[in-house]
């Protein structure tokens, strides 16, 4: 099976017609691979219905807004698979995740 | 509908928040009306955009009925919207909208509008919500649900 970072790449490759060999793990969405705000709904479409999630987008904004965090924290691609991974991993532990 | 100030649902017909459906009627204008006039000058049809705004504000009710008139959609995304057939002034639409999925601050859904049996049109809808951005925006959206029927009692029951 491949990595979530795999899957990501893909998802956005086909999304946005990216070519898929310039999408690496240290790739930011927005700064590097220039994604805007409407490309990446469709990427979020995608990623919950693949890893059947629900990614906490308005918290996230709302935290690099009220500077608690960053935005390479959640949009270089191997963090996102990382907070991915951790979204998965609370939902079959039945935790959840919030929205 | 009123064209003219973009209300293009006249009635709710079915609104089920457990099965995340809402079907909806919309009576199109006469061929009197002025757009009418120009789509097109003897061989009036109803222009395919506003099929789709149709389709739309359908699916909007179907979001706001969701969140419980706490948020406000609006339309980011329309994708394979495919326009079947023609629809004559004086036709009754149908419109079903369901909900594909529930994002953070976005919904997916997907509609199609009949014209009796027949499918005139679908589409899959993406739409940004936010937390209503104006209160005369929310007496005006409570005005026009009232107006069109929309089932308040279906969000107690929800």
């Amino acid at each position: 099976m491949s990595s979530t970072f795999e899957q990501i790449a893909n998802i956005i490759a086909e999304t946005c017609d990216i070519p898929r060999d310039t999408i690496k793990p240290e790739s930011h969405a927005i700064d590097d691979l220039g994604i805007d705000s409407l490309d990446f709904l469709d990427i979020a479409f995608a990623i919950d219905k693949a890893f059947g999630i629900k990614m906490p987008l308005e918290k996230w904004t709302q935290e690099v807004n009220d500077g608690k965090a960053t935005t390479e924290q959640y949009f270089v691609l191997q963090n996102l698979a990382d907070r991915i991974d951790e979204l998965v991993a609370a939902k079959n532990a039945g935790t959840g995740s919030a929205s | 509908m009123q064209l003219e100030t973009f209300q293009l649902i006249d009635r709710i017909v079915d609104l089920n928040l457990d099965a995340k459906t809402i079907v909806v009627e919309a009576d199109v204008p006469p061929d009197s009306h002025s757009v009418f006039a120009g789509h097109f000058p003897g061989y009036p049809i109803m222009p395919g955009v506003l099929l789709t705004e149709a389709m739309a504000q359908s699916s909007g009710w179907l979001i706001l009925g969701l969140t419980k008139f706490e948020r406000m959609p609006f339309l980011a995304m329309v994708k394979e919207a495919k326009m079947r057939g023609f629809v004559s002034p004086g036709s009754v639409l149908t419109i079903e909208a369901k909900i594909e999925h529930e994002g953070s601050g976005f919904t997916v859904t997907s509609a199609k509008v009949r014209v009796g049996k027949e499918l005139k049109c679908n589409a899959e809808l993406t739409f940004r919500h936010i937390p209503f951005p104006s209160p005369d925006l929310r007496v005006h959206m409570d005005a026009l649900a009232n107006k069109i029927g929309f089932p308040l009692q279906a969000m107690s029951n929800g």
